[in-house]
C-alpha cells in the first residue's frame, strides 16, 4: 500500500505531456489516501473500547496521580489568609504579626472545618516535626480562651524557629518543584538555588542506584541462566523442548507472592538451601541468605527467568539449522560461528528478554519486602510506603516520576541503539 | 558395482591425472545408523573422481542427504572410512574440510548483506582486506550479482539468493563443493535456467561437485555420472545415458524416466535373453537381466521403444485396444490396453488418429524389453508409470 513511485507513473503518460501526467497521479493517490483513510478509521473503531479502557484505567489515573509530585494545593487551600499576609514577605528573618494573626485565624478555621490534620500532615511532609507542632497548638489556639491569638502562637516556639516560615511561604504555592527535587536528594536552599540536602537525610539516590544495581544483577543471572537453556530448548526434539517449555513455565502458574513466600522456606538459615551446603561441604557456616542482598537477587532471578528466556527461545527457533551447519561448512570454527552467525541473530531475542527482565525488576515489591533486609528495599517497598504508611501522596507521586523518567530512558537507549523494530518480544 | 564407480566419463579419462583414478573422494564400507537397529545408509562405496559432477539421486529417505552429510562432516559414519585426497577425513570437522555447500533453503545468512555473506568464507581464513575485496567482487560478477552488493538476502529473488550462495560456497576455491537439492524451492523455468547456470560454472572452473537431487531430471540434464540410491545403498551407477538405456534393476528402470512395466513368469532363459508367460495372457521375449528359469519378472520397456506394428515386423507383438491419447505437442503419448487389461503407454508420432476402442497390434524388439527379477521395490513403480 505503499506509495507508487512517481517515475513509474510518468513514464506511460509522458506522451499526454506533464500536467496530464501531474493530474493524473494526484487523482490516484488522492484515491489511494481515501482508501487507505477508511482502512485506518476502521481498524481504529475496532481498537477503540481497548483505548478508551486504557485511557480510563491506565492513562489518566497515570496522569492524575503523577501530577501530584508537582501540584500540591494542600496548604495554599488550607492557609488562605496567612498566604495573603506572606505575599509581601522578603523571605529572611520572621514576618511581621499580621502574618502570626492570618495563620491563627487560618488554623482555627481548619479546626472548625475538620482539616487540621490534613493540614499538619501536608505541612510535615516538607517540614519533619511539623506535625504535633500544629495540631499542638491548633490544640492550644482552642483552649486558649480569652488569650490573644497573636500570643498563643507566638507561645509555640516552632513558629519562630528560621525555617519554619520559609517552608509555609513554600507550600503556599500550589506548584512545586519540592518533591521532584526531594527525590532525587536535592532541595532549595535559603537564597534560592538548588543544592544537595545534608548526607544523613539523602536516601532516595541512594535507593535509586540499588534498585538500578538489584536489576542489573538479576538480568544478569537470568541472561546467564536463559541462554544456554534456551538454546537447548530451540534445538532439542519437539516432545523434549514442549516438556522443557512447561517446566519453565510451570512457575508462571503460581502467583509470585507464593513463589516468594517458597524462597523464603528455602533460604532461611535452617532452610534447604542451608541445608543442602551444608552437607556437600561447600561451607562450614550457614549463610544468611534471608533478608540479604545475595538471597533477594536469587528469588528475583527464578521469578524473572522466564521472561528473559522467552523472547531469546522464540528468536532462537527461528534461527533454522542450516545456519551453523553453512557457518561450519564455509571454514567459521565453532566460536567464530557463534559471535558472528548466531549471536547477532539472538540479539534482538536477547536484548529484549533483557530489557523486559530489567524493567520489570525496576517495579519489584513484594520479594524485597519479604525476602530482603532492611537495607535491600527497592524504590517501589519506598513508594508504597509513602501511599500506605507515610499518606503522602505527593512524594510517593515524584519517587513514581523519577523512576518512570528512568526507564523510559533507558528504553529510549535501548531503542535507539538497536532500533526499536528489532526488538523481539516474543 | 565398484569397478563401474571407479571408471570415468569417456571424455575426461585420458586427461586426467593418475593420482584420480584413486578417487579423489572414496566411500569405503560405509554405514550410517542413527538408532543402532535401522541403516540409513548401508555398505556404500562410491568412488568420486576430481572435475567430476556426481549426483546422488533417489526418493526421499534413501540415504543420499546422509551420505552428502557424512561428506561434509554434520555427521559421522558408523562404520566405515571416508577419504578426501586420500585422507581419512574421519576426524576432521566439517569447517577444516574445505569444502563449499550449497544448501536447499540457500542458507544465506539474513543479517549481513550480500558481499559480507560472500566475504564470510575468505574473512574466516584471514585473508586480507583488499584481497577479500576483489575476491568477493569476482565471485559475484561470475554469478551476475555485482549490483547487489550491498543489499540484504531478504531483498533478492529465490534465484538471486541462489546464485549468492553459490558465489559464497565457491569464493573460497575448495576443490569439492557439494550442494543439497540447491533447487527444490524455485520453479521450473527458474530450475532450468539455474541448472544450466551450475553447469557452465562447473565447466567454468573444474570444480568436483557432489549433487543431491530427487528430480530425475535435472540429475540427467547435469551429471556426468549419477549414483541412484535406493534403501540406503547405490541401486545403479553411471552416466545418464547408462542409467536411462540400460538399467540394471526394476526400481532405477522406473525411477530414471519414463516405463512400461509388465508383470510375467520366466518360462526358459536361451543366452542373453528369454521367454517370459505375461500374467493373464500373452507372451514376450526379453533381455535376462538376472533372473532365473521359472521365477516371477518384472518387464520394463520404455514408451518410445513401443510401435504400432505393420504386419510383416518381427519381434514382440501384444494385441492391444487404444484406451485413450495424450496429445503433447511434439509427439503423442497412447494409452493402450493389453488384452490382460494392462494398459501400456506408447509414444506416437503427432499424426496419429487412433479412435478409442480400436484394436491395434503393439510392437517392440527383444533388445529393447528388459527383464528383472521380481522385487519388492516395484510394486509402487507399476502404479506410478501406468497411472492405475
Amino acid at each position: 500500500m505503499t506509495a507508487i513511485p512517481p517515475s513509474e507513473l510518468d513514464r506511460p503518460a509522458l506522451a499526454r505531456g506533464r500536467s496530464a501526467a501531474d493530474a493524473d497521479l494526484r487523482s490516484v493517490s488522492a484515491a489511494i489516501r481515501r482508501a487507505e483513510f477508511g482502512d485506518r478509521l476502521r481498524s481504529l473503531a475496532l481498537a477503540g473500547p481497548l483505548l478508551v479502557l486504557l485511557a480510563l484505567s491506565f492513562g489518566i489515573p497515570i496522569v492524575l496521580l503523577l501530577s501530584r509530585a508537582v501540584y500540591d494545593p494542600t496548604i495554599a487551600s488550607a492557609l488562605p489568609q496567612t498566604s495573603q499576609a506572606l505575599s509581601g514577605w522578603s523571605g529572611s528573618g520572621l514576618p511581621d504579626d499580621a502574618a502570626f494573626l492570618a495563620l491563627a485565624a487560618d488554623l482555627r478555621d481548619n479546626q472548625a472545618k475538620g482539616t487540621a490534620y490534613e493540614l499538619a500532615k501536608s505541612l510535615n511532609a516538607r517540614l519533619p516535626g511539623a506535625r504535633s507542632q500544629v495540631l499542638k497548638t491548633v490544640r492550644q489556639l482552642e483552649s486558649a480562651g480569652d488569650k490573644p491569638p497573636l500570643e498563643v502562637v507566638k507561645s509555640v516556639p516552632f513558629w519562630s524557629q528560621p525555617g519554619t516560615w520559609p517552608a509555609i511561604a513554600n507550600g503556599t504555592h500550589a506548584v512545586t518543584s519540592f518533591y521532584l527535587l526531594s527525590a532525587l536528594d536535592l532541595r532549595w536552599n535559603a537564597d534560592g538555588s538548588i543544592e544537595r540536602v545534608p548526607p544523613e537525610q539523602a536516601i532516595f539516590l541512594q535507593v535509586f542506584m540499588r534498585t538500578f544495581f538489584v536489576a542489573a544483577a538479576v538480568t544478569l543471572a537470568t541472561l546467564m541462566l536463559a541462554f544456554p537453556l534456551a538454546y537447548l530448548i530451540a534445538s532439542a526434539p519437539k516432545g523434549l523442548a514442549a516438556i522443557l517449555i512447561v517446566a519453565v513455565l510451570l512457575p508462571f502458574w503460581t502467583s509470585i507472592l507464593v513463589r516468594t513466600a517458597a524462597w523464603t522456606v528455602l533460604l532461611q538459615k535452617f532452610g534447604l538451601v542451608n541445608d543442602l551446603l551444608l552437607w556437600l561441604g561447600v561451607v562450614d557456616d550457614r549463610l544468611d541468605l534471608m533478608y540479604s542482598r545475595i538471597g533477594l537477587i536469587i528469588a528475583m532471578t527464578h521469578i524473572q527467568l522466564p521472561f528473559t528466556l522467552l523472547p531469546i527461545y522464540s528468536v532462537m527457533r527461528t534461527i533454522p539449522p542450516s545456519q551453523m551447519k553453512a557457518a561450519y561448512s564455509l571454514g567459521g570454527r565453532p566460536f567464530t560461528a557463534f559471535r558472528r552467525i548466531y549471536l547477532p541473530q539472538v540479539f534482538p531475542g536477547v536484548m529484549a528478554g533483557c530489557l523486559l527482565t530489567f524493567i520489570l525488576c525496576l517495579g519489584y515489591y513484594i520479594t524485597p519486602a519479604l525476602i530482603g533486609g532492611a537495607s535491600d528495599q527497592l524504590i517501589s517497598n519506598f513508594i508504597a510506603n509513602y501511599v500506605n504508611v507515610e499518606l503522602n501522596w505527593e512524594m510517593a507521586a515524584a519517587l513514581s516520576f523519577i523512576l518512570l523518567v528512568f526507564t523510559l530512558a533507558l528504553f529510549g537507549i535501548f531503542a535507539r541503539i538497536l532500533g526499536l523494530d528489532r526488538l523481539k518480544l516474543v | 558395482m565398484t569397478a563401474a564407480a571407479t571408471a570415468r566419463p569417456a571424455g575426461n579419462s585420458a586427461s586426467a591425472p593418475a593420482a584420480d583414478l584413486n578417487g579423489f573422494v572414496e566411500f569405503t564400507d560405509v554405514e550410517k545408523s542413527y538408532d543402532g537397529r535401522t541403516f540409513a545408509v548401508t555398505r556404500l562405496n562410491l568412488s568420486v573422481a576430481r572435475g567430476e559432477f556426481l549426483t546422488l539421486l533417489g526418493p526421499s529417505g534413501s540415504g543420499k542427504t546422509t551420505t552428502l552429510n557424512m561428506l561434509a562432516g554434520f555427521e559421522r559414519p558408523t562404520r566405515g572410512v571416508i577419504t578426501l585426497e586420500g585422507r581419512s577425513v574421519d576426524r576432521l570437522p566439517p569447517y577444516e574440510r574445505n569444502i563449499g555447500m550449497v544448501f536447499q533453503n540457500y542458507a544465506l545468512f539474513p543479517h549481513m548483506t550480500v558481499e559480507e555473506n560472500v566475504a564470510f568464507p575468505l574473512s574466516v581464513r584471514k585473508i586480507d582486506k583488499a584481497d577479500i575485496t576483489t575476491r568477493v567482487g569476482r565471485a559475484l560478477d561470475m554469478v551476475r550479482l555485482k549490483q547487489f552488493g550491498d543489499r540484504r538476502p531478504t531483498q533478492l529473488s529465490g534465484g538471486q539468493q541462489q546464485r549468492v550462495a553459490l558465489a559464497r560456497a565457491l569464493v573460497f576455491e575448495p576443490s569439492l563443493v557439494l550442494m543439497d537439492e540447491p533447487l527444490g524451492a524455485l520453479d521450473k523455468k527458474l530450475r532450468e535456467h539455474m541448472q544450466l547456470e551450475i553447469k557452465q560454472l562447473h565447466t567454468m572452473l573444474g570444480v568436483t561437485i557432489v549433487y543431491v537431487t530427487h528430480d530425475q531430471s535435472e540429475a540427467l540434464t547435469m551429471s556426468d555420472r549419477v549414483a541412484v540410491f535406493n534403501n540406503g545403498g547405490i541401486a545403479q551407477l553411471g552416466s545418464p545415458d547408462d542409467l536411462y538405456n540400460t538399467p540394471q534393476s526394476s526400481f532405477v528402470a522406473s525411477f530414471i524416466g519414463e516405463n512400461n512395466t509388465l508383470a510375467g513368469k520366466v518360462e526358459r532363459v536361451v543366452g542373453k535373453e528369454c521367454r517370459i508367460v505375461l500374467d493373464g495372457g500373452g507372451a514376450i521375449t526379453a533381455l535376462a537381466i538376472g533372473v532365473a528359469e521359472g521365477a516371477a519378472c518384472h518387464v520394463a520397456i520404455r514408451p518410445e521403444r513401443l510401435g504400432l506394428a505393420a504386419a510383416a515386423q518381427a519381434g514382440n507383438r501384444l494385441a492391444a485396444t487404444v484406451d485413450g491419447r495424450i496429445y503433447l505437442g511434439d509427439h503423442q503419448r497412447l494409452l493402450a490396453r493389453l488384452e490382460n487389461g494392462q494398459v501400456l503407454t506408447i509414444k506416437v508420432g503427432p499424426e496419429a488418429t487412433m479412435a478409442n476402442g480400436e484394436p491395434v497390434m503393439v510392437s517392440c524388439a527383444p533388445g529393447d524389453c528388459r527383464a528383472f527379477p521380481a522385487d519388492a521395490g516395484t510394486g509402487g513403480s507399476i502404479s506410478k508409470t501406468t497411472g492405475e
